[in-house]
């Protein structure tokens, strides 16, 4: 088949538990399929490749309409505000995600870096974010421009988390 | 439903390839799937996999996640994507004789 997918390039853009886990499992399923993945961490995505937050991600329950109390009954956005409501979601997540085998976010990094997938930062997220190579965790190969990013997704599917 | 000769004998195949019936399985067997895979000689390492992951199979009824099986088997993430290229866990399953392993991770 040609048109058989032989490379995805995942960016992941966003900083929640819920918003950095789909780019993860997205990447870590393409290398389990022999396909060739790279990751790229922009904006507030780059928190799960910073070393001393990487541990720390959570679920926003604050305007989160999708978002429903255990045993299924839809919580009303107004609820996310109360103290200690992310951290009940996020310690929620975070079971499941166990249960199902998936892991925390820093061994998932490490997971899907020993399988030969490439972690990258956004240079102009990190230059926003006043960080540097020494704040990240070790498994990032590099720190891309935009326009490195797109050399390196060269025939690649990009895919935008 | 496909079918191969194999050793002298006839085995069935499921959709995705893999056996069809567990009980066509041997070791002997596992080697010629191994060569269809490309991977040309099992070494002690790829029966690590290969026995833990039936041992997983018989025990639990599914094939067991990377993860789990990187935890378990003896063998790290690093070395089983070399054990297996390009897709080891559909591989590994295959050349055990097991289907086509069902999670994400």
């Amino acid at each position: 088949m040609s048109d058989e997918i032989t490379k995805v390039s995942i960016v992941v853009s966003k900083g929640s538990l819920d918003g950095v886990y789909p780019g993860l499992i997205m990447g870590n399923g393409a290398l389990m399929e022999g396909i060739e993945a790279m990751l790229f961490f922009t904006f507030f995505g780059l928190d799960a490749i910073v070393d001393k937050r990487m541990d720390k991600l959570s679920v926003a329950t604050v305007g989160n309409s999708a978002m429903r109390m255990p045993g299924g009954m839809k919580m009303p956005t107004i609820l996310g505000m109360i103290p200690g409501m992310s951290a009940f979601a996020t310690y929620m997540m975070k079971k499941e995600m166990e249960a199902l085998d998936i892991p925390p976010v820093r061994e998932f990094i490490e997971m899907i870096s020993d399988a030969g997938g490439k972690i990258y930062a956004c240079k102009a997220a990190m230059d926003m974010f006043h960080l540097t190579k020494d704040d990240l965790c070790p498994q990032v190969e590099e720190i891309l421009t935009v326009g490195e990013f797109y050399e390196k997704s060269a025939g690649a599917q990009i895919i935008f988390t | 439903m496909a079918a191969v000769e194999l050793l002298g004998k006839t085995i069935e195949l499921d959709a995705d390839g893999h056996l069809a019936n567990m009980e066509d399985w041997s070791e002997d067997l596992a080697k010629e799937l191994a060569k269809q895979e490309g991977i040309e000689e099992l070494t002690e390492k790829h029966w690590m996999v290969i026995n833990f992951l039936r041992k997983e199979y018989q025990e639990t009824g599914s094939v067991p996640s990377i993860r789990k099986l990187t935890k378990q088997s003896g063998v790290n993430t690093k070395e089983l994507y070399q054990l297996f290229p390009k897709g080891p866990a559909k591989k590994a399953a295959k050349i055990a004789g097991l289907p086509k392993p069902k999670g994400c991770v």
